[in-house]
Protein backbone atom coordinates (compact mmCIF):
# COMPACT_ATOMS: atom_id res chain seq x y z
CA UNK A 1 0.00 0.00 0.00
CA UNK A 2 1.47 3.59 -0.50
CA UNK A 3 0.52 4.43 2.69
CA UNK A 4 4.21 5.70 2.70
CA UNK A 5 3.44 9.10 0.84
CA UNK A 6 0.48 9.87 3.74
CA UNK A 7 1.17 11.10 6.80
CA UNK A 8 0.50 9.75 9.86
CA UNK A 9 -1.99 11.51 12.23
CA UNK A 10 -2.98 11.00 16.02
CA UNK A 11 -6.93 11.22 16.74
CA UNK A 12 -7.69 12.64 19.95
CA UNK A 13 -11.79 12.79 20.28
CA UNK A 14 -13.75 14.43 22.96
CA UNK A 15 -16.26 12.13 24.37
CA UNK A 16 -18.72 14.48 25.70
CA UNK A 17 -19.06 17.89 26.08
CA UNK A 18 -17.26 19.24 29.76
CA UNK A 19 -14.85 16.49 28.98
CA UNK A 20 -11.15 16.15 27.46
CA UNK A 21 -9.55 14.97 24.16
CA UNK A 22 -8.73 11.57 24.74
CA UNK A 23 -6.16 10.02 22.33
CA UNK A 24 -7.79 6.95 20.90
CA UNK A 25 -5.16 6.03 17.85
CA UNK A 26 -3.76 6.77 14.54
CA UNK A 27 -4.43 6.86 11.09
CA UNK A 28 -2.64 7.91 7.16
CA UNK A 29 -4.16 10.84 5.29
CA UNK A 30 -2.90 12.74 2.75
CA UNK A 31 -3.99 16.21 4.95
CA UNK A 32 -6.00 17.22 8.07
CA UNK A 33 -9.03 17.72 6.44
CA UNK A 34 -8.74 14.43 5.10
CA UNK A 35 -7.67 12.70 8.43
CA UNK A 36 -10.54 14.28 9.86
CA UNK A 37 -13.38 12.49 7.83
CA UNK A 38 -11.32 9.26 8.48
CA UNK A 39 -10.92 9.46 12.06
CA UNK A 40 -15.25 9.90 11.83
CA UNK A 41 -15.31 7.10 9.88
CA UNK A 42 -13.69 4.88 11.90
CA UNK A 43 -13.73 6.44 15.65
CA UNK A 44 -16.92 7.54 16.18
CA UNK A 45 -19.40 4.90 14.24
CA UNK A 46 -21.49 4.64 17.74
CA UNK A 47 -20.91 8.31 18.24
CA UNK A 48 -18.52 7.72 20.68
CA UNK A 49 -17.51 11.95 19.99
CA UNK A 50 -18.19 14.98 19.69
CA UNK A 51 -15.30 16.87 18.79
CA UNK A 52 -12.01 15.66 16.76
CA UNK A 53 -9.05 16.62 16.81
CA UNK A 54 -6.45 15.22 14.52
CA UNK A 55 -2.76 16.21 14.87
CA UNK A 56 0.51 14.86 12.90
CA UNK A 57 2.08 12.87 14.47
CA UNK A 58 5.46 14.10 13.52
CA UNK A 59 4.60 17.44 15.14
CA UNK A 60 4.63 16.10 18.43
CA UNK A 61 7.43 16.82 20.66
CA UNK A 62 7.50 14.12 23.52
CA UNK A 63 9.89 13.66 26.38
CA UNK A 64 11.84 11.06 26.77
CA UNK A 65 11.94 8.12 29.50
CA UNK A 66 15.29 8.25 29.86
CA UNK A 67 15.10 11.90 30.55
CA UNK A 68 12.00 11.26 33.33
CA UNK A 69 15.30 11.69 36.23
CA UNK A 70 15.70 15.39 35.70
CA UNK A 71 12.42 16.22 34.27
CA UNK A 72 10.25 14.97 37.17
CA UNK A 73 12.71 14.10 40.40
CA UNK A 74 13.00 18.02 41.27
CA UNK A 75 9.42 17.71 42.48
CA UNK A 76 10.03 14.75 44.81
CA UNK A 77 11.13 16.39 47.76
CA UNK A 78 8.87 19.04 47.58
CA UNK A 79 5.85 17.38 49.62
CA UNK A 80 4.65 20.75 50.78
CA UNK A 81 2.66 21.02 47.76
CA UNK A 82 0.40 18.44 48.64
CA UNK A 83 -2.87 18.99 50.92
CA UNK A 84 -1.95 15.98 53.23
CA UNK A 85 1.41 18.14 54.47
CA UNK A 86 -0.04 20.03 56.27
CA UNK A 87 -1.49 18.93 60.07
CA UNK A 88 -4.82 20.14 61.18
CA UNK A 89 -6.79 19.82 64.30
CA UNK A 90 -9.33 17.43 63.99
CA UNK A 91 -12.31 19.25 64.39
CA UNK A 92 -11.43 21.41 60.87
CA UNK A 93 -9.38 18.71 59.32
CA UNK A 94 -11.70 18.71 56.68
CA UNK A 95 -10.57 21.77 55.15
CA UNK B 1 21.49 -8.54 31.84
CA UNK B 2 21.94 -4.89 31.10
CA UNK B 3 20.34 -2.18 33.20
CA UNK B 4 17.99 -1.54 30.37
CA UNK B 5 17.24 -5.07 30.37
CA UNK B 6 16.59 -5.03 34.14
CA UNK B 7 14.80 -1.34 33.53
CA UNK B 8 12.41 -3.46 31.49
CA UNK B 9 12.04 -6.78 33.72
CA UNK B 10 10.87 -4.82 36.20
CA UNK B 11 8.49 -2.96 34.30
CA UNK B 12 6.83 -5.93 33.28
CA UNK B 13 6.92 -7.97 36.55
CA UNK B 14 5.19 -4.55 37.84
CA UNK B 15 2.63 -5.00 35.52
CA UNK B 16 3.38 -1.71 34.13
CA UNK B 17 2.83 -1.19 30.30
CA UNK B 18 5.63 -0.98 27.50
CA UNK B 19 5.25 2.46 25.77
CA UNK B 20 6.73 2.59 21.85
CA UNK B 21 9.35 4.97 22.47
CA UNK B 22 11.13 3.03 25.32
CA UNK B 23 13.72 0.67 25.51
CA UNK B 24 12.55 -3.46 24.57
CA UNK B 25 14.72 -6.47 23.69
CA UNK B 26 14.90 -6.76 20.35
CA UNK B 27 12.71 -10.38 20.28
CA UNK B 28 10.12 -8.99 22.25
CA UNK B 29 9.59 -6.15 19.26
CA UNK B 30 9.68 -9.02 16.72
CA UNK B 31 7.61 -11.10 18.89
CA UNK B 32 4.93 -8.44 19.32
CA UNK B 33 4.98 -7.39 15.67
CA UNK B 34 4.01 -11.36 14.45
CA UNK B 35 1.80 -11.58 16.72
CA UNK B 36 0.09 -7.92 16.31
CA UNK B 37 0.34 -7.70 12.69
CA UNK B 38 -1.33 -11.55 12.36
CA UNK B 39 -3.90 -10.38 14.55
CA UNK B 40 -4.56 -7.21 11.76
CA UNK B 41 -4.64 -9.13 8.77
CA UNK B 42 -7.00 -11.65 10.34
CA UNK B 43 -9.64 -8.76 11.21
CA UNK B 44 -8.82 -7.76 7.84
CA UNK B 45 -9.11 -10.71 5.54
CA UNK B 46 -12.06 -11.93 8.09
CA UNK B 47 -13.81 -9.72 5.80
CA UNK B 48 -14.31 -11.91 3.05
CA UNK B 49 -16.04 -14.80 3.71
CA UNK B 50 -19.05 -13.15 5.81
CA UNK B 51 -18.94 -10.26 2.98
CA UNK B 52 -19.69 -13.10 0.68
CA UNK B 53 -22.73 -13.23 2.38
CA UNK B 54 -24.15 -9.22 2.19
CA UNK B 55 -25.43 -9.50 -0.87
CA UNK B 56 -27.85 -12.58 -0.43
CA UNK B 57 -28.71 -11.32 3.48
CA UNK B 58 -32.05 -12.96 4.17
CA UNK B 59 -33.44 -9.82 5.58
CA UNK B 60 -32.78 -5.86 5.03
CA UNK B 61 -31.92 -6.12 9.12
CA UNK B 62 -29.39 -8.44 8.59
CA UNK B 63 -28.03 -7.37 5.85
CA UNK B 64 -27.63 -3.73 7.69
CA UNK B 65 -25.94 -5.82 10.73
CA UNK B 66 -23.81 -7.87 8.50
CA UNK B 67 -22.73 -4.34 6.88
CA UNK B 68 -21.87 -3.49 9.97
CA UNK B 69 -20.28 -6.06 11.54
CA UNK B 70 -18.09 -6.27 8.37
CA UNK B 71 -17.26 -2.36 8.80
CA UNK B 72 -16.12 -2.65 12.29
CA UNK B 73 -13.41 -5.19 11.12
CA UNK B 74 -11.65 -2.93 8.49
CA UNK B 75 -11.67 -0.52 11.72
CA UNK B 76 -10.44 -3.18 13.94
CA UNK B 77 -7.67 -3.89 11.44
CA UNK B 78 -6.79 -0.09 11.07
CA UNK B 79 -6.34 0.22 14.64
CA UNK B 80 -3.97 -2.98 14.97
CA UNK B 81 -1.91 -1.94 11.78
CA UNK B 82 -1.62 1.75 13.50
CA UNK B 83 -0.62 -0.02 16.83
CA UNK B 84 1.98 -2.53 15.28
CA UNK B 85 3.66 0.29 12.94
CA UNK B 86 4.42 2.34 16.35
CA UNK B 87 7.22 -0.52 16.57
CA UNK B 88 8.92 0.51 13.91
CA UNK B 89 7.81 -0.92 10.76
CA UNK B 90 5.36 0.44 7.67
CA UNK B 91 1.88 -0.13 6.95
CA UNK B 92 3.80 -1.12 3.50
CA UNK B 93 5.30 -3.74 4.62
CA UNK B 94 2.92 -5.11 6.91
CA UNK B 95 0.71 -5.52 3.77
CA UNK B 96 3.56 -6.88 1.64
CA UNK B 97 4.39 -9.73 4.15
CA UNK B 98 0.58 -10.61 4.04
CA UNK B 99 0.56 -10.46 0.16
CA UNK B 100 3.86 -12.63 -0.02
CA UNK B 101 2.51 -15.01 2.25
CA UNK B 102 5.70 -14.62 4.84
CA UNK B 103 2.90 -13.18 7.68
CA UNK B 104 0.12 -15.52 8.54
CA UNK B 105 -4.00 -14.81 9.48
CA UNK B 106 -6.35 -16.85 11.55
CA UNK B 107 -6.18 -19.73 9.62
CA UNK B 108 -10.19 -20.30 10.09
CA UNK B 109 -11.12 -17.59 7.52
CA UNK B 110 -9.60 -20.36 5.15
CA UNK B 111 -12.97 -21.95 5.39
CA UNK B 112 -16.20 -21.25 2.88
CA UNK B 113 -18.74 -20.04 4.01
CA UNK B 114 -21.57 -22.03 2.00
CA UNK B 115 -24.63 -21.53 3.63
CA UNK B 116 -26.06 -18.35 5.41
CA UNK B 117 -25.59 -20.29 8.58
CA UNK B 118 -22.34 -19.94 8.65
CA UNK B 119 -22.61 -16.03 8.68
CA UNK B 120 -24.40 -16.76 12.22
CA UNK B 121 -21.81 -19.65 13.25
CA UNK B 122 -18.84 -17.25 12.35
CA UNK B 123 -20.30 -14.26 14.80
CA UNK B 124 -20.86 -16.58 17.41
CA UNK B 125 -18.75 -18.82 17.60
CA UNK B 126 -15.24 -17.36 15.74
CA UNK B 127 -16.19 -13.92 17.30
CA UNK B 128 -16.55 -15.84 20.45
CA UNK B 129 -13.89 -17.30 20.10
CA UNK B 130 -11.76 -14.17 19.62
CA UNK B 131 -13.50 -12.26 22.37
CA UNK B 132 -11.91 -14.92 24.98
CA UNK B 133 -8.58 -14.52 23.55
CA UNK B 134 -8.77 -10.23 23.68
CA UNK B 135 -10.41 -9.92 27.00
CA UNK B 136 -7.71 -11.53 27.76
CA UNK B 137 -5.10 -9.83 26.07
CA UNK B 138 -6.57 -6.58 27.47
CA UNK B 139 -4.03 -6.72 29.91
CA UNK B 140 -0.97 -7.37 27.52
CA UNK B 141 2.15 -5.78 28.40
CA UNK B 142 2.37 -3.66 25.24
CA UNK B 143 0.39 -0.07 25.87
CA UNK B 144 -0.79 0.64 22.31
CA UNK B 145 -1.95 -3.43 22.10
CA UNK B 146 -3.94 -3.36 25.38
CA UNK B 147 -5.88 -0.65 24.50
CA UNK B 148 -6.62 -1.43 21.19
CA UNK B 149 -7.72 -4.45 23.11
CA UNK B 150 -9.58 -2.34 25.04
CA UNK B 151 -11.43 -0.62 22.33
CA UNK B 152 -12.32 -3.91 20.14
CA UNK B 153 -13.74 -5.80 23.20
CA UNK B 154 -16.21 -2.51 23.56
CA UNK B 155 -17.17 -2.97 19.95
CA UNK B 156 -17.17 -6.76 19.35
CA UNK B 157 -20.05 -8.27 21.59
CA UNK B 158 -22.41 -6.98 19.45
CA UNK B 159 -20.49 -9.32 16.57
CA UNK B 160 -21.18 -12.51 18.88
CA UNK B 161 -24.48 -11.51 19.79
CA UNK B 162 -25.55 -11.01 16.03
CA UNK B 163 -24.30 -14.21 14.93
CA UNK B 164 -25.71 -15.85 18.19
CA UNK B 165 -29.39 -14.43 16.81
CA UNK B 166 -28.93 -15.24 13.48
CA UNK B 167 -28.42 -18.80 14.42
CA UNK B 168 -31.26 -19.04 16.98
CA UNK B 169 -33.77 -17.97 14.29
CA UNK B 170 -32.72 -20.74 11.83
CA UNK B 171 -32.82 -23.29 14.40
CA UNK B 172 -36.11 -22.08 15.31
CA UNK B 173 -37.27 -22.74 12.11
CA UNK B 174 -38.58 -24.80 9.76
CA UNK B 175 -36.65 -28.33 10.12
CA UNK B 176 -34.71 -27.79 7.33
CA UNK B 177 -33.48 -24.69 8.50
CA UNK B 178 -32.67 -26.09 11.98
CA UNK B 179 -30.35 -28.59 9.79
CA UNK B 180 -28.79 -25.64 8.12
CA UNK B 181 -27.52 -24.41 11.36
CA UNK B 182 -26.55 -27.80 13.07
CA UNK B 183 -24.46 -28.20 9.66
CA UNK B 184 -22.40 -24.66 10.01
CA UNK B 185 -22.01 -25.36 13.67
CA UNK B 186 -20.77 -29.39 12.68
CA UNK B 187 -18.13 -27.43 10.47
CA UNK B 188 -17.69 -24.31 12.42
CA UNK B 189 -17.28 -25.69 16.20
CA UNK B 190 -13.58 -27.19 15.64
CA UNK B 191 -12.00 -24.93 13.40
CA UNK B 192 -13.02 -22.54 16.19
CA UNK B 193 -11.56 -24.36 19.20
CA UNK B 194 -7.98 -24.50 16.73
CA UNK B 195 -8.37 -20.28 17.14
CA UNK B 196 -6.86 -20.58 20.67
CA UNK B 197 -3.36 -22.30 18.52
CA UNK B 198 -1.71 -25.85 19.59
CA UNK B 199 -1.16 -27.12 23.00
CA UNK B 200 0.67 -25.39 25.40
CA UNK B 201 3.77 -28.05 25.03
CA UNK B 202 3.59 -27.54 21.43
CA UNK B 203 3.33 -23.81 20.87
CA UNK B 204 6.30 -22.37 19.48
CA UNK B 205 6.02 -18.95 21.03
CA UNK B 206 3.69 -19.30 24.32
CA UNK B 207 6.64 -19.66 27.36
CA UNK B 208 8.59 -16.10 26.33
CA UNK B 209 5.54 -14.39 25.66
CA UNK B 210 3.89 -15.43 28.65
CA UNK B 211 7.01 -14.55 30.24
CA UNK B 212 7.14 -10.85 28.78
CA UNK B 213 3.26 -10.77 29.44
CA UNK B 214 2.67 -10.34 25.88
CA UNK B 215 0.29 -13.14 26.47
CA UNK B 216 -1.57 -13.28 29.79
CA UNK B 217 -3.34 -16.63 29.50
CA UNK B 218 -1.96 -20.06 27.77
CA UNK B 219 -3.83 -21.77 24.71
CA UNK B 220 -4.97 -24.19 26.48
CA UNK B 221 -6.63 -22.36 29.28
CA UNK B 222 -8.52 -19.93 26.91
CA UNK B 223 -9.83 -22.40 24.75
CA UNK B 224 -11.29 -24.70 27.71
CA UNK B 225 -12.50 -20.87 28.90
CA UNK B 226 -14.51 -20.94 25.01
CA UNK B 227 -15.32 -25.11 25.34
CA UNK B 228 -17.32 -24.29 29.13
CA UNK B 229 -19.06 -21.16 27.33
CA UNK B 230 -20.17 -22.83 24.27
CA UNK B 231 -21.99 -25.75 26.07
CA UNK B 232 -25.23 -23.93 27.16
CA UNK B 233 -25.68 -22.26 24.32
CA UNK B 234 -25.54 -25.31 22.06
CA UNK B 235 -28.53 -26.65 24.31
CA UNK B 236 -30.62 -23.26 23.88
CA UNK B 237 -29.83 -23.55 20.33
CA UNK B 238 -31.82 -27.19 20.62
CA UNK B 239 -28.58 -28.39 18.46
CA UNK B 240 -26.40 -31.62 18.89
CA UNK B 241 -22.83 -31.25 20.54
CA UNK B 242 -19.92 -31.74 17.61
CA UNK B 243 -17.71 -32.85 20.54
CA UNK B 244 -19.53 -36.43 21.20
CA UNK B 245 -16.50 -36.62 23.86
CA UNK B 246 -17.96 -33.46 25.68
CA UNK B 247 -18.58 -34.63 29.48
CA UNK B 248 -18.65 -32.40 32.87
CA UNK B 249 -15.90 -33.08 35.04
CA UNK B 250 -16.88 -32.15 38.49
CA UNK B 251 -13.13 -32.69 39.76
CA UNK B 252 -11.64 -29.87 37.21
CA UNK B 253 -15.30 -27.88 37.59
CA UNK B 254 -14.75 -27.89 33.50
CA UNK B 255 -15.55 -29.83 30.23
CA UNK B 256 -13.61 -32.60 29.06
CA UNK B 257 -13.80 -32.77 25.48
CA UNK B 258 -12.29 -34.51 22.64
CA UNK B 259 -9.03 -34.68 20.66
CA UNK B 260 -8.52 -31.75 18.03
CA UNK B 261 -7.71 -33.17 14.64
CA UNK B 262 -3.99 -30.67 14.40
CA UNK B 263 -3.22 -32.72 11.12
CA UNK B 264 -5.69 -30.43 9.66
CA UNK B 265 -4.82 -27.27 11.70
CA UNK B 266 -1.06 -28.05 10.31
CA UNK B 267 -2.78 -28.53 7.02
CA UNK B 268 -4.85 -25.27 6.37
CA UNK B 269 -2.02 -23.53 7.88
CA UNK B 270 0.40 -24.31 5.45
CA UNK B 271 -1.88 -23.27 3.04
CA UNK B 272 -3.71 -26.23 2.07
CA UNK B 273 -7.19 -25.01 3.23
CA UNK B 274 -10.41 -24.64 1.27
CA UNK B 275 -9.97 -20.87 0.41
CA UNK B 276 -5.94 -19.82 1.41
CA UNK B 277 -5.44 -19.01 -2.30
CA UNK B 278 -8.47 -17.24 -3.04
CA UNK B 279 -8.16 -15.02 -0.04
CA UNK B 280 -4.72 -13.65 -0.50
CA UNK B 281 -5.50 -13.25 -4.43
CA UNK B 282 -8.64 -11.20 -3.41
CA UNK B 283 -6.90 -9.18 -1.34
CA UNK B 284 -3.89 -8.63 -3.58
CA UNK B 285 -6.86 -7.67 -6.66
CA UNK B 286 -8.92 -5.23 -4.17
CA UNK B 287 -5.38 -3.40 -3.27
CA UNK B 288 -4.75 -3.17 -7.27
CA UNK B 289 -8.01 -2.15 -8.10
CA UNK B 290 -7.84 0.94 -5.49
CA UNK B 291 -4.35 2.26 -6.92
CA UNK B 292 -6.29 4.64 -8.84
CA UNK B 293 -7.93 6.27 -5.65
CA UNK B 294 -4.57 6.59 -4.05
CA UNK B 295 -3.01 8.04 -6.93
CA UNK B 296 -5.83 10.31 -7.35
CA UNK B 297 -5.49 11.52 -3.76
CA UNK B 298 -1.73 11.73 -4.36
CA UNK B 299 -2.55 14.07 -7.42
CA UNK B 300 -4.99 16.41 -5.86
CA UNK B 301 -2.77 17.31 -2.98
CA UNK B 302 0.65 17.66 -5.39
CA UNK B 303 -1.88 19.88 -7.48
CA UNK B 304 -2.96 21.88 -4.06
CA UNK B 305 -0.17 22.38 -2.61
CA UNK B 306 1.44 23.65 -6.30
CA UNK B 307 -1.31 26.21 -6.09
CA UNK B 308 -1.11 26.77 -2.58
CA UNK B 309 2.97 27.77 -3.32
CA UNK B 310 1.86 29.96 -6.43
CA UNK B 311 -0.33 32.03 -4.13
CA UNK B 312 2.32 32.64 -1.44
CA UNK B 313 4.52 33.70 -5.10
Amino acid sequence: MNTEKLELFEVFIRSKRGLDHKHIGSLHAEDHEQALEYARDCYTRRSEGVSIWVVKSNDICSSQEDDAECFYDPSDDKPYRHATYYVLPDPVNNM
Amino acid sequence: MTSQEENFMRKIEADEKIEPKDWMPEAYRKNLIRQMSQHAHSEVIGMQPEGNWITRAPSLRRKVVLLSKVQDEAGHGLYLYSATETLGITRAELIAALQSGEAKYASIFNYPTLTWGDVGAIGWLVDGAAIVNQVSLQRTSYGPYSRGMIRICKEESFHQRQGYEALLALANGSPEQKQIAQDSLNRFYWPALMMFGPHDSESAHSAKSMEWKIKRETNDDLRQKFIDQTVPQIEVLGLEHPDKAIKWNEERGHYDSGEIDWDEFYSVINGNGHCNRQRVEHHIAAHDEGTWVRDAITAYNEKKNAKKAQNVA
